[in-house]
């Protein structure tokens, strides 16, 4: 019997133990927020960026150049509720056509794809709060 | 316990040996379709022979604004779709799909490929060239054509897919995302959903089995 209660004692650790090591760095907010991120990416970007976020050919740009994210985050939020006219300078290469609007997506969704796509594909460990999404589609170009 | 184990092990055996025996059965692909069977008479005797469906003869016009026809296609094993290049949906994957097998098979001259525009209004050859070389398409191998709305949407039938223009659906046309088998004799071998990777693993595997009939 003890020997039962100490087993099961070890093996919840190494559970556990295990779960955390898979842990990311991020917070549990931001892990949810990607979480339903990537629910939203599936039936609204993937066909067109990729499972992967790869894109396809010179069609549609990848979303796994780090250093746009980085560098337009604050226009991300605009790009997916407006979508966007060409060109695009992504990984060095320019990406012309359009990428049409989702006007259905709401402030909170564009904040989870947001979060999923710059934690995911690119290198942010942080939310992309909805607060950060209010602000940028108070500004769009 | 130990005799269980015994068991076990022979089941095990004994079972890899039966699917190793059925790995040598040769697979054929169906027919897909309609068909009929006609009488005809042969030394005096009567034959039934059965018709099977197949694509008929077409006209259209490519990326290069260049006649292609069915005889493009003679002796030749070939994938065709419907799609559209504005189309935001299940085209990129579709696309993405095919252009795998396009990969695979590139310089393969057994092997083509036809993708048929259903936006006869836009996709115009130079919209179409454009579109096949962003995609990465740098060959013959794969024809993007465009038509007249009846003979689009007329051969669509005939490769069973089903196109239609409707301004409900995202971008303005609704269409099914397979990708249609077809063999030298113009006899449709399979259908598998472009957006379905398992459907897609499966036209690899059934590619390779219709090469080997052909």
């Amino acid at each position: 019997m003890r020997n039962t209660i100490f087993s099961l004692a070890g093996i919840s650790i190494l559970i556990g133990m295990l779960i955390f090591a898979c842990q990311p760095n991020v917070s549990i907010e931001t892990a949810q927020y990607a979480v339903n991120g990537q629910k939203l990416y599936v039936t609204h970007c993937k066909s067109c960026h990729g499972a992967k976020g790869e894109g396809l050919g010179m069609l549609y740009p990848p979303l796994t150049d780090t250093t746009y994210l980085l560098k337009h985050r604050d226009q991300l939020a605009c790009i997916v509720r407006n979508g966007m006219t060409g060109p695009i300078e992504v990984h060095g290469k320019s990406y012309e056509g359009d990428m049409p609007a989702n006007p259905e997506l709401t402030n909170v969704d564009i904040a989870y794809i947001l979060t999923y796509i710059t934690t995911t594909f690119g290198n942010s460990t942080e939310t992309y709060t909805q607060e950060e999404v209010k602000r940028s589609l108070a500004d769009c170009q | 316990m130990k005799l269980n184990l015994t068991t076990c092990l022979c089941a095990i055996a004994l079972s890899s040996v039966l699917f190793a025996c059925s790995g040598t059965v040769e697979k054929k692909l169906p027919i897909i379709g309609e068909r009929a069977t006609e009488e005809r008479i042969v030394e005096g005797k009567t034959v039934v022979d059965t018709i099977y469906h197949q694509i008929p003869a077409f006209t259209f016009l490519n990326q290069d604004s260049v006649e292609i026809t069915d005889k493009d296609f003679d002796n030749k094993v070939y994938v065709a779709n419907f799609f559209f290049t504005h189309c935001p949906s299940i085209c990129p994957t579709m696309q993405r799909n095919l252009l795998k097998v396009y990969e695979k098979y590139k310089d393969d001259e057994r092997v083509a490929f036809l993708s048929h525009s259903i936006d006869f209004k836009y996709d115009s050859p130079s919209v179409l060239k454009s579109y096949a070389e962003k995609l990465g398409v740098t060959n013959e191998q794969w024809q993007f054509v465009t038509g007249e709305k009846k003979d689009i949407y007329g051969i669509a039938d005939k490769y069973l897919v089903y196109t239609k223009e409707d301004e409900n659906a995202p971008g303005g046309y609704d269409h099914q995302s397979y990708l249609v088998l077809v063999d030298s004799q113009k006899h449709i071998r399979g259908a598998y959903d472009g957006t379905n990777d398992e459907h897609v693993a499966q036209l690899f595997n059934d590619l390779e089995i219709l090469l080997k009939e052909q």
